[in-house]
């Protein structure tokens, strides 16, 4: 049966060892990518012809906004998973997305904020992006609320679940109607990435830092997990055996 | 009235850490009746709800007519009443109103129907008032009209019998009887035994 | 020996189309029990709504007592509050329907009728969308005819007013329905409110964006059906996705 991979997924046992075993070869290069974004992104890029030095935060900020957005996309098809096919390790793996995602994108709001400083000369400034952003934390905040106040593990993961969806679908219409409001309100956006003219020394270290990036949360979410199926079994028969070696 | 047989195959079902029930299983027939008794958080009320599909179990499976209820949960759900531990009542409503909302919503009802209803559990005299003035032994009782108006082939009570003063008892089991007699059945969760007019039934007795 | 087959797929033609027939039937049938299912649930909210008035009248005057903090808070100059006022208009509006969601499932998931909608072998679905209907007419619908008042009151010219009352009366359907999910999402928890805010204000927010936007046109005297459309397109949106997840939720929080 090819289904099968599918299925074990289903056993804590297996994804608690699938999960150790896996950690390394995430940690590491994931280690060495944002070590070797730095120094070039730090060292080796020349100063940016307008901001100087302060485009140089653009290595931390751009990888935790992308990161933000694609934690919570993992969190929601997770938890869609989980929800349609009752496979409780998809629940784990919901909840384990949350916090990180949080941080992602509490260190791009600030980021963007110190950025913003050498920029629009004021630290916040209700870019639509930064306002995507503060709301995006709103909804893990409200994700990871949720969590807290039902007492019962799976109506907890069930009912968060449903928010996570729920939230997935709104995302778009949110960052649109922000998007279609700052237009309104101001002049397009100063702030633009991707510009053709990116010099290629400046952005093969930012393209490092987001593979990094990537890599770093696969491996965080890999621990975060074990951590979740540890107190969600913590009955069952299997957790002493694992925990002696 | 449809025979219909109501099979439980091997139910296991978890809260969190508890393993609340451990691998039920019974065959129920049309036309009769299963007591299930056991001590407090024994599982009697999440046994009634794993059956009535409001609970999912994580092992076994539940059969009305031979299909896993499943696979059809509404259709399952049009053949059964669920009588909870409290009555499902409006208490700025009268029973009347109540009954005419709560059963209206399953099926159309007449105004005659419902007096017949209410007649037969003695709330002639008091139908007409709110229900957060009437007592717990009344209130039971408007839930009771409320059952005597579904005549669908299964009935999950959850302690019917709580509340009610001698003839209240006997009531219950008059309801029972009748449920019996067209064909019914009854899966009813109970701490006592079910009153004797219901007639004989089977016993099911869950651990703790 | 040609008519004894042509006669054979004939009754069979037929027979498939009575069996289409009789399902189309079941389905009209269907679709008819559970509007009047709905239709009930409809009533029934509405009837005990006018029983308890209290609550009836507590997020209008919540409504008229946010907007009158801001004359206050602010500057009685109705220049200065003409150019706040949509913006104001809207986050009233906005935290009066949230204040009367935590009504909504409340009292029914303890009474246990929530079970019963449930267990009724209708469809849940039509049950949460009657429910909601009943909120929106009990709140949003109110607060759609008492904004002219608010908006007079903030320095709108009466010629404002049909497109003010329009765009709250639109974006109070969305409001409500993005309100019971939240609300279903949140029963059993004691203490709801601050986590039923968290989780449903930053969902609301296009109707935000939108419905100020309409406001503050329809007070320049511009027009305003752009702002409107995407309103009633959100509309649209939540009724069809909307009752469904708030039936999963009610599900979710009986299991």
């Amino acid at each position: 049966m090819t289904w099968t991979w599918f299925h074990r997924l289903g056993s804590p046992p297996y994804v608690y060892a699938l999960a150790a075993r896996l950690t390394p070869w995430f940690a590491w290069p994931a280690a060495l990518l944002i070590a070797g974004g730095l120094w070039g992104g730090l060292v080796l890029a020349p100063p940016d012809y307008q901001q100087g030095d302060g485009f140089r935060i653009v290595y931390v900020h751009a990888p935790s906004a992308w990161m933000s957005l694609m934690v919570y996309m993992t969190m929601a098809i997770a938890a869609a998973i989980a929800l349609i096919w009752r496979i409780k390790v998809g629940h784990a793996v919901a909840a384990a997305c949350a916090p990180i995602g949080a941080s992602f994108t509490f260190a791009a709001l600030v980021t963007g904020a110190l950025w913003g400083e050498p920029m629009w000369g004021t630290y916040w400034e209700w870019d639509p992006r930064l306002t995507s952003m503060l709301i995006l934390l709103f909804l893990y905040l409200g994700y990871m609320g949720l969590r807290a106040g039902l007492e019962d593990t799976q109506r907890a993961d069930r009912a968060s679940a449903l928010l996570a969806v729920a939230g997935s679908v709104n995302v778009p219409i949110i960052h649109y109607s922000v998007t279609w409001w700052n237009s309104l309100h101001q002049a397009p956006s100063v702030m633009r990435f991707g510009k053709p003219t990116m010099a290629l020394s400046m952005l093969v270290p930012l393209l490092m830092m987001l593979a990094g990036f990537t890599l770093y949360f696969v491996a965080l979410l890999l621990v975060r997990l074990r951590g979740e199926v540890l107190s969600r079994e913590r009955a069952a028969s299997w957790i002493p055996e694992v925990l002696k070696t | 009235m449809s025979n219909e047989t109501l099979e439980v195959e091997n139910l296991h079902l978890w809260r969190g850490d508890r393993h609340v029930l451990k691998g039920v299983s019974f065959t129920l027939a049309a036309g009769a009746c299963l007591e299930v008794t056991g001590p407090n958080g024994s599982g009697k009320t999440s046994l009634l709800r794993t059956l009535c599909g409001l609970m999912y179990p994580e092992e076994g499976r539940v059969l009305w007519g031979g299909h896993d209820v499943r696979g059809d949960l509404r259709a399952f759900h049009t053949a059964l009443a669920y009588l909870g531990h409290e009555p499902p009542l409006k208490a700025d409503l009268s029973a009347r109103e109540n009954l005419h909302y709560w059963i209206g919503v399953r099926r159309p009802l007449s105004a005659a129907e419902l007096d017949t209803a209410l007649a037969r559990v003695g709330a002639r005299t008091w139908c007409e008032r709110l229900v957060r003035t009437l007592s717990a032994g009344q209130k039971r009782r408007v839930a009771l009209a409320g059952l005597a108006l579904l005549a669908v082939p299964l009935w999950l009570l959850d302690e019917p019998t709580t509340n009610l003063d001698a003839e209240g008892r006997r009531l219950v089991g008059g309801l029972i009887a009748e449920q019996l007699a067209r064909g019914g059945a009854v899966v009813a969760a109970v701490h006592h035994e079910l009153p004797p007019e219901a007639g004989p039934a089977g016993r099911l007795e869950l651990a703790a | 020996m040609s008519s004894r087959v042509s006669s054979a797929t004939g009754s069979v033609a037929t027979r498939a189309a009575a069996e289409q027939g009789a399902a189309s039937a079941t389905v009209a049938a269907e679709t008819a029990a559970a509007l009047r299912a709905a239709r009930l649930a409809l009533l029934r909210d509405l009837q005990l709504a006018f029983r308890k008035r209290s609550q009836l009248v507590q997020p209008l005057a919540f409504f008229a007592l946010v907007t009158m903090l801001f004359p206050l808070a602010v500057s009685p100059e109705l220049s200065r509050l003409r150019a706040i006022a949509p913006g104001v208009l809207w986050v009233a509006a906005l935290l009066a329907s949230l204040l009367a969601l935590e009504f909504l499932f409340r009292d029914d998931a303890h009474d246990g009728t929530l079970e019963q909608y449930a267990l009724s072998g209708q469809s849940l679905t039509w049950l949460m969308f009657a429910k909601t209907a009943a909120h929106w007419l009990l709140t949003g619908v109110p607060l759609a005819l008492m904004a002219p008042l608010a908006a007079l009151s903030l320095g709108a010219s009466p010629a404002a007013l049909p497109g003010i009352v329009a765009s709250v009366t639109v974006g109070s359907v969305t409001l409500s329905l993005i309100g019971s999910i939240g609300a279903a999402l949140t029963l059993g928890i004691k203490r709801s409110g601050a986590l039923l805010s968290l989780l449903t204000l930053p969902l609301s927010l296009p109707v935000l964006i939108f419905g100020a936007r309409a406001t503050e046109l329809a007070m320049h005297g511009a027009p305003l059906a752009a702002p409107l459309e995407l309103l009633a397109a959100l509309a649209v949106l939540g009724v069809t996705l909307a009752p469904l997840a708030a039936a999963a939720a009610v599900r979710i929080s009986l299991e």
